[in-house]
C-alpha cells in the first residue's frame, strides 16, 4: 500500500470497518454465551443443583445391565464409570456396525452395477427402501415388531449345536476364559508376527516381480497363514484359554456371553441403513471411473480381474473413501438412537439416565456433546489429510 | 530477458499530470513471493489507445486489473481521473464508475437477460429509474449491433455476441476509460472480427482504451502506442509502426517473431 | 450423369433373431455367462421367498373391514389394516383432530393452500414467483398456524400438545427448513468471508451442530432450553423442538449453500466488482440468485434427511407420525399390531422421501446440462 497519501477517513477504510465489525460480532457472541451460561447456572441452582464435577466421584444409584468391558457393581461404581461404559458401548456398536455396513454396502454397491438386470434391480430396491425410511423407525421395527416378538423365550431358544443360542433375551455366545496369561501373549505375538511377515512377504513379492517379472500369489499364502498360525500357536501355547459355553439353567442361560437383543437390533438396523448409503458411494465411485479406462486396460491385454485390481479400483477408491468415512461418522452419531430401545450407550445411559438422576444438565450434556465433537473433528481432520494427500498425488 | 530499462524510448511525452486520465507511479505488486509488477510507470492521456502485449505471466493483465482495483497494488501510486486509488472504499467506488472493463470470459451474469445485464449497474450504482436505464442500454446495444437480442439470456448467444454485450454493458456506465483484458482470446476465429470491429469503432469515437491483446492487426490500425511487457516490467513502448518495424530489444524481437509467424 | 457412379445405399436388413426381442434381451441381461445365470437363479430365489408371502399377508389375506380388533384376531394370517383404517385420522393429524373429525378440514385446507402456493414455484415460466414466494414464506405461516391452531376467526383451539401424526412431522420439517434457510445463507457467506473472525465463528457454529447427533440436540432443546432463559420465559414442547431442529438444520443448509457458492466462477465476483456494485448488492443481485439455484439439490437432500430425522422427536415425547403409530399400536384396543403401524408410517415416509429424492436427482441432471452452454 502506498504509504504517503492523504489520510483515509476511518469510516471509509475497509480495514477499520472490518475490525470494527468483527469486534462487535465477537462482543455479541460472548454476551449471548455468557447470558445463556449465567441463566443456566442460576436456574439450576434454583432447583437446588450446584453445577460442578463433584458428582462424578459419587456412586451411581442405578444398575447398568450391559457392560462387557468394565465390571459394574451397583453401589460401588461411580458416575465416571457410567460415563466410560456409555462411551465404550457406543464404540462397541459403532465398530460392529461399521465393519458389517462396509461389507454389506460394498456388496450391494457392486451388485447394483451387476450386468445381471434382476440382481441390479434388487440391489437398487434395497437401497431405495432402506435409505428413504427414517432410521429410528427401522430400529424400532426390528426391535419391537420383529426380534422381540419372533424370538422365542429362553426355554425354547434356537440353538446352534450347543455353542450359541438365540432367544428374546439376546444372542448367547461362548466366551473365552484365560488359563495361562503367558500362553495368550504367545498367541498375540504369533499373530502380530504373521501380520509383519505378510507385509514383508508383499514387499519381497513386489521386488521379485519387478526383478524377474514373476508374480507371487501373496493373497493365497497370506490367507493360509492367517488361518494356520493362530491354530498352531494355540496348541503350541498349551491351549492358553478355554471356551465357556452358555447353558440353560432353570429359566435362563448361564455362562458364555450375552449380546442383548437391543444391541443386536440396533446393530442390525444401523448396518442395513448405513449399507444403503455406502452402496451408493461405491456405485458413484465405480461410475466415476470412465468407461475409457476399462477399454484402455482391455486394449492393453489386461484381463477383467487385473483391470479391476490395477486400474478401476485404485481410481474408484479415491472417490469412495471420503463419503464412506462420513457414513462411519453418521453411523456412530446414529447409534445414539439406541435410546428408543434401551441399549445402554452414551446418550441413553449418560444424557438420559444419569441426567435424570443428578440433574446436572449443563455438565452432562456438555460432556456428551464433547465426545461426539471429538469423533467428528477427528474424522474431518482425517478426511482433510486424505484429500490433501490425494490432491498431491494428482498434481 | 534483457534487464535494461529503455528510458529514452519509453518516456511518455511530458505532460501536465492533471490532464492525465491514468497515472501509475512506481507501482509494485506481489502474489505471495512472486513479484508480479516491478516499478511500473505509466501515463495515459485522454483519448489514447494503448495495446499491451507480452508473454503469459508477464504482468499485463495484473497491470490493467490494478487500474480498477480488482487487484490491490502494494507499493506506488495509481491515480485515475484525479482520484487516487487507496483502500478508501469511496475512492474505489468512484474509480470503478469511471472505468469500464471487458473480460476474457465475458463474465456476463447468466441468470439475467442481456437487457438486465446492461441496466444492472445503472439502476443500482447510478440509481437511475428503470425506464431511463433501459433506454440508455438499448442505445448501446444498438451500437454493438445486437438490439434484437436484448431479451435473451447470455447462454443463448454466441461467444462473439456475448462479448459485444459485455462491451455494451461497460459502455452503459459512460466510462472515461475502457480496459480490455484479452477480449478475443476465448473466441472462435470467425467471431473475433465482429468484436474487433466494435472496438475499432469505439476507438474512432475517441474512447480512451487500454487493451491487452495479441491481435497485432488491431494494434496497427487502432493503437497510438504499443507496449511490450515481460517479467512484470514494461520493456518497450512505441508508436505502432516504429514498434513493429524497428523493435529495440531482442526480447521484443523474439516475441514479435513468435506471434507474427502465423 | 453417365460419367459418375451414383452410390445407392444398401437396404437395412433385420438383425439376427437372437439379439432382439424378449429372448435377446434375456440372453443379454440374465444369461450372458454362467456367472450371470447363477445370479439370476439366486435373484429369482430371493424374490420368490420374499414377495409372494408378503403379498399374501399384506393384501390377499389381509383384514380390511370392521371397526375393532375382533375381525383381525379371528384371522391372524393377514395384516390388520382395519387398525390403520380406524386410527387413520389420529395417525395423520394427531390427538385433537383424531378426536374431532369435523375439524379435520382445517389442516387439510392449510395443506392444500401450501400445495397451491408451492406448485407455481416449480413451473419454469410462471412470472410472479417473487410474490408467490413472499406469500408462501411470510403470509402462509400465519394463515397455516391460524388454521391448525385455531383461536382466531372463532375456530376451536387445538393445543400444540394435541398436534401430532403426519401433520406434526410435516410442520416440524417445514418450519425447520424455512427458518434454517436465512441462517444458512448468512453462515455460508460468513464461512467464505475474508474477515478471519467471521470465518472462524461460522465454521465453529457449523461444525458444532454437524458434529452432534440430533437426538442430543433435541435433549438439549427439551431439557436445557428453558434453563437458558430467565425463569419467566417458557416455550411449549413443540416450539422447543422447532428451535432445536432449525438451529441443527441451519448448519446443514449452510454447507449445501457453500457448495453452490464454491461452484460460482470467480469471474462473476469480478464482473460485479468491476461494475461498482457493493458487497451486499453483488451478493443479492449476482451471486446468491445463481448460487442458491445450484444448491437446490443439496438443500433438498438435506431436507430429506431432516424429514426423516424429525421422527426423533418421538424420543422427547412428541406425537409425530412414528410415535402416533406406535402409540396406537400399543393402545389396549390394538395391542400387538405393531408391524402394521410401522409399515404404514414407513410407507408414508418412504413416499415423501423417495419423491423428493427423485425430484432432486432430476434437478441435478437438468442443472448439469444447463451449465454446459
Amino acid at each position: 500500500m502506498a504509504e504517503h497519501h492523504t489520510k483515509i477517513p476511518w469510516h471509509r477504510n475497509p480495514k477499520v470497518r472490518s475490525i470494527f465489525f468483527q469486534v462487535a460480532l465477537l462482543a455479541a457472541t460472548v454476551w449471548v454465551a455468557a447470558t445463556i451460561l449465567g441463566n443456566t447456572v442460576e436456574n439450576l441452582e434454583e432447583r437446588g443443583i450446584r453445577t460442578g464435577l463433584g458428582f462424578m466421584g459419587g456412586a451411581a444409584p442405578f444398575n447398568v445391565g450391559f457392560s462387557p468391558f468394565i465390571e459394574y457393581k451397583l453401589g460401588e461404581s461411580t458416575y465416571t464409570d457410567v460415563f466410560i461404559i456409555g462411551v465404550l458401548n457406543t464404540m462397541l456398536v459403532s465398530v460392529l456396525g461399521i465393519v458389517a455396513a462396509t461389507v454389506l454396502g460394498f456388496f450391494i454397491g457392486v451388485l447394483r452395477l451387476s450386468p445381471n438386470w434382476l440382481m441390479a434391480k434388487i440391489a437398487s430396491a434395497y437401497i431405495e427402501i432402506f435409505r428413504n425410511v427414517p432410521l429410528l423407525l427401522q430400529i424400532m421395527f426390528w426391535n419391537f415388531a420383529v426380534f422381540l416378538p419372533i424370538l422365542p423365550a429362553p426355554r425354547q431358544s434356537w440353538g446352534l449345536g450347543a455353542t450359541a443360542f438365540l432367544n428374546n433375551r439376546g444372542l448367547y455366545l461362548p466366551s473365552p476364559i484365560v488359563e495361562s496369561a503367558a500362553g495368550v501373549w504367545l498367541m498375540v505375538a504369533a499373530i502380530a508376527a504373521t501380520i509383519v511377515g505378510i507385509i514383508i512377504l508383499r514387499r519381497w513379492a513386489h521386488r521379485r516381480q519387478n526383478r524377474t517379472g514373476q508374480p507371487f500369489p501373496v493373497l493365497r499364502v497370506a490367507l493360509a497363514a492367517v488361518v494356520v498360525v493362530p491354530v498352531l500357536a494355540y496348541f503350541a501355547g498349551g491351549q492358553p484359554f478355554t471356551l465357556d459355553f452358555p447353558f440353560l439353567d432353570t429359566f435362563n442361560f448361564e455362562g458364555g456371553m450375552r449380546i442383548p437383543t437391543p444391541l443386536f437390533a440396533l446393530w442390525f438396523a444401523l448396518t442395513t441403513y448405513t449399507a444403503s448409503f455406502i452402496a451408493e458411494a461405491v456405485r458413484g465411485g465405480i461410475l466415476s471411473v470412465s468407461h475409457g479406462q476399462t477399454e484402455a486396460a482391455y486394449a492393453l491385454g489386461l484381463n477383467r480381474k487385473r483391470t479391476l485390481d490395477l486400474v478401476i479400483i485404485p481410481q474408484a477408491m479415491r472417490v469412495i473413501i471420503p463419503p464412506t468415512i462420513s457414513q462411519y461418522l453418521n453411523l456412530t452419531k446414529n447409534s445414539s438412537l439406541a435410546v428408543a430401545i434401551a441399549y445402554e450407550e452414551l446418550v441413553n445411559l449418560w444424557a438420559g439416565i444419569a441426567l435424570n438422576q443428578t440433574g446436572q444438565a449443563l455438565i452432562i450434556i456438555a460432556m456428551t456433546i464433547a465426545v461426539y465433537e471429538t469423533l467428528s473433528l477427528g474424522t474431518s481432520a482425517f478426511l482433510n489429510w486424505y484429500n490433501a494427500r490425494r490432491q498431491l498425488v494428482e498434481r | 530477458m534483457t534487464t535494461l530499462r529503455a528510458d529514452a524510448v519509453n518516456q511518455a511525452p511530458n505532460q501536465d499530470p492533471r490532464s492525465l486520465i491514468i497515472e501509475m507511479k512506481q507501482v509494485n505488486k506481489w502474489f505471495g513471493e512472486f513479484h508480479a509488477l516491478k516499478d511500473i510507470d505509466l501515463s495515459v492521456e485522454p483519448g489514447e489507445r494503448i495495446v499491451i502485449c507480452g508473454p503469459s505471466g508477464s504482468g499485463k493483465s495484473t497491470m490493467i486489473r490494478c487500474i480498477n482495483r480488482l487487484e490491490e497494488h502494494q507499493k506506488g501510486d495509481i491515480i485515475v481521473d484525479g482520484i487516487e486509488l487507496t483502500a478508501d472504499v469511496k475512492h474505489i467506488d468512484n474509480v470503478r464508475r469511471e472505468v469500464g472493463m471487458v473480460f476474457q470470459h465475458f463474465n456476463l451474469f447468466p441468470h439475467l437477460t442481456v437487457m438486465e445485464n446492461c441496466t444492472l449497474a445503472l439502476i443500482w450504482v447510478r440509481r437511475m429509474p428503470k425506464k431511463d436505464a433501459e433506454e440508455a442500454a438499448m442505445k448501446y446495444l444498438e451500437r454493438v449491433k445486437i438490439p434484437e437480442q436484448a431479451q435473451k439470456y447470455p447462454g443463448q448467444l454466441s461467444g462473439g455476441q456475448q462479448q459485444r454485450v459485455a462491451i455494451a454493458r461497460s459502455l452503459c456506465m459512460n466510462p472515461k476509460v475502457m480496459l480490455f483484458d484479452e477480449p478475443t482470446s476465448a473466441l472462435d476465429p470467425e467471431m473475433i472480427k465482429e468484436v474487433l470491429d466494435v472496438m475499432i469503432e469505439l476507438a474512432e469515437e475517441g474512447m480512451t482504451m487500454l487493451c491487452v491483446t495479441h491481435e497485432m492487426g488491431f494494434a496497427k490500425t487502432v493503437a497510438n502506442r504499443v507496449m511490450f511487457m515481460d517479467g512484470g516490467e514494461i520493456v518497450e513502448q512505441n508508436k505502432p509502426d516504429e514498434f513493429f518495424t524497428n523493435p529495440q530489444y531482442d526480447r521484443t524481437k523474439l516475441f514479435l517473431s513468435q506471434i507474427l509467424q502465423h | 450423369m453417365n460419367a459418375a457412379f451414383t452410390h445407392k445405399p444398401a437396404p437395412d436388413r433385420p438383425p439376427p433373431r437372437i439379439s432382439v426381442g424378449a429372448v435377446g434381451w434375456m440372453r443379454d441381461n440374465l444369461f450372458s455367462s454362467w456367472m450371470n445365470t447363477a445370479l439370476t437363479i439366486v435373484a429369482v430365489y430371493i424374490l420368490i421367498t420374499l414377495i409372494p408371502p408378503f403379498v399374501q399377508w399384506a393384501l390377499l389375506d389381509a383384514n380390511w373391514g370392521g371397526r375393532d380388533r375382533s375381525i383381525c384376531d379371528a384371522n391372524k394370517d393377514g395384516a390388520c389394516w382395519t387398525f390403520i383404517k380406524v386410527r387413520f385420522l389420529q395417525i395423520m393429524f394427531g390427538l385433537y383432530y383424531g378426536a374431532n373429525p369435523d375439524q379435520v378440514w382445517r389442516p387439510v385446507l392449510a395443506f392444500a393452500l401450501l400445495i397451491a402456493l408451492a406448485i407455481p414455484l416449480f413451473v419454469e415460466s410462471f412470472p410472479y414467483k417473487r410474490y408467490v414466494s413472499i406469500g408462501l414464506l411470510v403470509v402462509f405461516p400465519f394463515v397455516g398456524y391460524g388454521l391448525i391452531h385455531g383461536q382466531w376467526f372463532g375456530l376451536p383451539v387445538a393445543e400444540t400438545s394435541q398436534w401430532g401424526g403426519f401433520m406434526l412431522t410435516f410442520v416440524l420439517a417445514s418450519v425447520g427448513i424455512v427458518c434454517a434457510l436465512p441462517i444458512g445463507i448468512l453462515l455460508a457467506l460468513g464461512r467464505r468471508s475474508n474477515m478471519p473472525l467471521v470465518r472462524t465463528l461460522s465454521v465453529s457454529y457449523i461444525e458444532f451442530w454437524r458434529g452432534t447427533p440430533l437426538i442430543t440436540i433435541l435433549f438439549m432443546a427439551s431439557v436445557m432450553l428453558p434453563l437458558f432463559f430467565p425463569a419467566e420465559v417458557d416455550f411449549d414442547k413443540v416450539a422447543r423442538a422447532m428451535i432445536g431442529i432449525a438451529l441443527f438444520q441451519s448448519a446443514y443448509t449452510a454447507e449445501a449453500i457453500r457448495g453452490g457458492l464454491q461452484a460460482m466462477p470467480r469471474g462473476q465476483f469480478e464482473g460485479a466488482d468491476a461494475m461498482g456494485l457493493k458487497y451486499w448488492q453483488s451478493m443479492r443481485l449476482i451471486i446468491l440468485p445463481q448460487a442458491l439455484k445450484i444448491s437446490i439439490p443439496g438443500i433438498v437432500n438435506s431436507f430429506i434427511e431432516l424429514f426423516k430425522d424429525t421422527s426423533l422427536v418421538a424420543i422427547i415425547g412428541l406425537l409425530d407420525l412414528l410415535n402416533m403409530a406406535q402409540t396406537a399400536s400399543r393402545s389396549i384396543e390394538w395391542k400387538g399390531y405393531d408391524i402394521e403401524a410401522y409399515l404404514f408410517a414407513a410407507l408414508l415416509f418412504w413416499i415423501c422421501c423417495y419423491g423428493m429424492s427423485r425430484y432432486s436427482q432430476a434437478l441435478e441432471r437438468k442443472l448439469d446440462t444447463g451449465h454446459k452452454h
